[in-house]
């Protein structure tokens, strides 16, 4: 079952799935930051690091 | 068997990859690209495999080059993923190969690369010689706009942003290929439709399946992929007046959008070849 968490940006219930994955990439519903799972247990979620030059694929 | 997945954000791709890999109950170590640590002068790497994920092609290619010195197979080897990283290398690879591909050219200087322009004929595409997702490539169609963009990459732009890659513009029929190929087999390709002429996907192209056999786009996408040396590679191939020609090749890349399209179980496919790798040990 998904669970929710805060977002930093906003403050607003961001849906988290039932099993996170540290490193997960989640989108706020709400202002549209990207979120970044820090911890799982309980579930932390940060600013996903902005994109740096040589991101890819 | 030590097999690590190195990441940085974890994208859905490596939610899946990870998925496949618990299913078939994979050991398995995460590795964070931002916290690795990699010491010179070991005679053994931590892992005996090292699949990498990262988005960072700085970071892929010295850990992969690291890791490969020390002995680890790695899933892609590091002089594919400095071939496909940097787009002047991949360009080279291909033509080598004979691998059809848009005409090109490198310049140093604005001025050059203004003559290059000419050259070709406006309007033509500048392309970053590093990064992604169509990220500072830019269509330009006057020779004005010629003489903004390149004062600004002069100007503001690191060094690589002064390798002036110049390409033809091809008027694309509103869509261009992406194929995945996994070792020696071409597994999937998608066509993306966009009405703006950069297509990715992660600029809001739509999909759709491409037969592998559509004007052999499953074929060439393996001729580029052996080009630059193989392994896990999507490949992308444009229409042209003179027939399909491939525009780039990526080592790690996204196929979340290509899975439903096409019915093809991508990360499936990418776990097998990479256990594979890892049953077979070093060449």
């Amino acid at each position: 079952m998904n669970t929710t968490a805060s977002c930093p940006e906003c403050d607003a219930p961001v849906q988290v799935p039932a099993e996170p994955l540290q490193g997960e990439i989640l989108p706020c519903g709400d202002c549209g930051a990207e979120l970044e799972v820090l911890e799982v247990a309980p579930v932390a979620l940060g600013l996903a690091p902005e994109v740096q030059e040589d991101w890819g694929e | 068997m030590r097999i690590a997945l190195v990441t940085s954000r974890l994208r859905v791709e490596e939610r899946l990859i990870l998925e496949e890999l618990a299913r078939r109950d994979t050991p398995l170590e995460r590795v964070d690209d931002g916290a690795i640590e990699l010491p010179l002068g070991r005679d053994a790497a931590p892992w005996d495999l090292v699949w990498n994920r990262s988005l960072s092609f700085g970071r892929t290619l010295y850990a992969t080059r690291i890791l490969e010195s020390q002995g680890a197979i790695c899933v892609n080897a590091a002089d594919v993923v400095e071939t496909c990283g940097d787009k002047v290398r991949t360009s080279l690879a291909l033509e080598r190969a004979g691998v059809p591909t848009l005409r090109t050219a490198v310049a140093f200087t604005p001025e050059a690369a203004l003559e290059a322009m000419r050259g070709f004929g406006f309007p033509v595409v500048l392309k970053p010689v590093v990064g992604s997702w169509g990220r500072l490539v830019a269509r330009v169609d006057t020779q004005a706009a010629a003489e903004a963009i390149l004062e600004d990459r002069a100007v503001l732009g690191g060094w690589t942003h002064q390798v002036f890659y110049v390409q033809e513009y091809v008027e694309k029929p509103g869509r261009d290929a992406r194929a995945f190929v996994v070792g020696d087999e071409p597994i999937a390709a998608i066509w993306r439709t966009s009405e703006h002429w950069i297509t990715n996907t992660a600029r809001g192209g739509k999909v759709a399946n491409c037969p592998l056999d559509d004007g052999g786009v499953g074929e060439l996408a393996l001729r580029a992929a052996r080009a630059v040396g193989g392994g896990i590679l999507a490949i992308d191939l444009v229409e042209t007046p003179d027939g399909l020609a491939v525009i780039e090749v990526n080592h790690s890349g996204e196929f979340k959008n290509s899975i439903a399209p096409t019915g093809v179980d991508i990360p499936g496919a990418m776990v097998d070849y990479v256990l594979d790798a890892a049953r077979r040990g070093p060449a």
